[in-house]
């Protein structure tokens, strides 16, 4: 392969994968947001994990039923 | 798993962290002055023979800070904050409380075998990672130790969800491992050639490659030692502390992804004009850009933080520190991606810029991240309130003083010294020889040294304060909720 296709092959890729990134980066973005609008998920209320840190304090969403059974 | 009354966080191991943290943060920062003052004095090279000397020293300063003040920093606060955000305490596994204990013990007996190995002068000669082969060895049970300690404590939580802090903390024990493996890729010259001693290595690159791996691993090491597990910090004890939840745990999630996936692909800026292929170099630099956007997110996401509450910063140090912490991680991280442009790097380069540009990260970020952690620490540690308000206020002033003295001086004596480089006359030939700006530059160093003094100074009123706070100071009946309690 002469140096000129590899060149070209290589600015390609550098365009697909940097449009790919970009896609991921605010596909991951629209997810945080959809999944709150939704109802799905609060991502806000894991902040007060930090606050609410007390080891007698009840967790922000706990462990599976047989994690709290033992508690 | 009882969760009664009885059951309190056990901070044993955070506590021995805690007292490392402060040793090593002496001894580092110590050696750094006296460098310091060697640059401005060179015949202060002489005091010690060769156990005195620059060549000899400035390994164990950058080792002594980074793997000794800021790696016990980083254990300390993860014991703690561990813990904490988990919802679970360390004195419910048996094994995880051996473990936190070996790993401390292995650790500090790999330091002072670090210490006395750099001052004989052992080491492998790569920036950052000079202990040989042996100790790299134990390096990696160390880290592992870590590892099962981390992942122990995250398999019995009780909180479901990994709060941010815990992400970070996560990143650097993945990060690192990866980055001083691969680096550290060393052949034993004595059992493969039969030359040098048994503990002897050479790097298993060569050349460029080996240039490649180590800025590689150089600058991530920036990446997971000062800038990932200090977020790490910060997204736990400024909240914490100013009883604020984060701005947006939304913004911290992106800022995490996006550190994660960028920080990697710039360390090539370290190698601009040099021998390795040019497209490295451009990526370097591109990269290096683009991170002010994660970096940024974060810092913001932390002032925001504050909205409304800022007159905390009038009424509790801590704060103070922690506002100065998060500025200073903007500042530097500006300051890297503009010496990381090649144009300005031509004249940056190989100047005293660039520890002026680590420095403002080093102290303002990563120091005083590091000492309000343990300040906010100290009082839940020991069940005392903090001993001086006044004596952390003095302290607060005198190392931003210092730290504005380092930078600003060596922000001038990088420019000057850059210029100084490329001047020519007007048939081309260049107009300094090498020792005129070494002349010009004495009155910067002697500046520089004088900032890096007033920090280690701070730092004796930070280990004071500390001692008080840990064996005199009045008793507090229950945790602080939010801020520090502290005497006047």
């Amino acid at each position: 392969m002469d140096m000129e296709t590899i060149r070209e092959l290589q600015a390609y890729g550098y365009i697909f994968f940097t449009i790919f990134l970009a896609v991921i980066l605010y596909s991951y973005l629209y997810h945080l947001y959809r999944s709150e609008k939704s109802g799905e998920r609060n991502f806000e209320k894991y902040a007060d994990m930090a606050l609410r840190d007390d080891v007698t304090d009840a967790p922000i969403e706990p462990m599976s039923p047989l994690n709290k059974a033992k508690d | 798993m009882q969760a009664n009354n009885a059951l309190n966080y056990d901070y044993s191991v955070a506590k021995c962290f805690t007292y490392a943290t402060i040793l090593f943060g002496i001894i580092g920062m110590l050696i750094g002055v006296v460098i310091a003052y060697q640059l401005a004095f060179p015949e202060l090279n002489y005091l010690a023979g060769e156990y005195g000397t620059y060549s000899r020293l400035r390994p164990l300063h950058t080792s002594g800070v980074i793997f000794g003040f800021l790696l016990s920093g980083i254990f300390a606060t993860w014991y703690y904050v561990g813990q904490r955000v988990l919802k679970v305490s360390m004195a419910e596994s048996p094994f995880l409380m051996i473990l936190g204990r070996v790993h401390f013990w292995l650790y500090m007996i790999l330091m002072i075998i670090a210490v006395v190995t750099l001052f004989l002068g052992i080491g492998t000669s790569k920036e950052y990672a000079e202990l040989e082969w042996p100790l790299d060895i134990a390096v990696v049970v160390v880290w592992v130790i870590w590892g099962l300690s981390i992942f122990g404590l995250i398999g019995i939580r009780r909180e479901k969800t990994l709060y941010i802090s815990m992400w970070y903390y996560i990143a650097t024990f993945l990060g690192v491992a990866m980055l001083y493996l691969f680096n550290n890729m060393e052949v034993p010259t004595y059992f493969v050639s039969g030359y040098g001693k048994w503990y002897h290595s050479v790097s298993m690159y060569a050349g460029t490659n080996d240039a490649m791996v180590q800025w590689w691993y150089g600058h991530n090491a920036v990446a997971f030692v000062f800038t990932v597990p200090i977020i790490a910090m910060i997204y736990y004890f400024l909240p914490k502390e100013s009883g604020q939840p984060v701005f947006s745990y939304k913004l911290s999630l992106l800022s995490f992804w996006g550190l994660m996936f960028v920080y990697l692909w710039a360390g090539g800026h370290h190698l601009l004009y040099s021998t390795v292929p040019d497209w490295v170099q451009t990526m370097g630099s591109i990269f290096s850009i683009i991170l002010i956007l994660p970096s940024w997110g974060s810092a913001i996401n932390m002032l925001l933080t504050m909205k409304g509450q800022w007159g905390q910063l009038k009424s509790n140090p801590l704060v103070k520190f922690m506002v100065l912490a998060s500025t200073f991680y903007m500042l530097s991280t500006l300051e890297g991606p503009i010496q990381a442009i090649k144009s300005v790097n031509a004249l940056a380069h190989f100047t005293d810029w660039i520890p002026g540009h680590v420095h403002d990260g080093t102290l303002g970020w990563v120091g005083f991240m590091t000492m309000a952690a343990l300040f906010h620490m100290a009082p839940r540690m020991y069940k005392r309130e903090l001993y001086s308000k006044k004596l952390m206020e003095s302290q607060f002033w005198i190392q931003t003083t210092g730290i504005v003295m380092y930078f600003s001086s060596m922000w001038i004596a990088g420019i000057t010294q850059g210029m100084m480089w490329r001047a020519t006359d007007q048939y081309g030939n260049l107009a300094y020889s090498f020792i005129d700006t070494v002349t010009v530059l004495i009155p910067y160093y002697a500046l520089r040294a004088t900032g890096g003094l007033l920090y280690l100074i701070g730092f004796f009123m930070f280990t004071y304060n500390m001692y008080k706070t840990m064996t005199a100071s009045k008793a507090i009946a229950s945790e602080p909720q939010n801020a520090s309690p502290m005497a006047a």
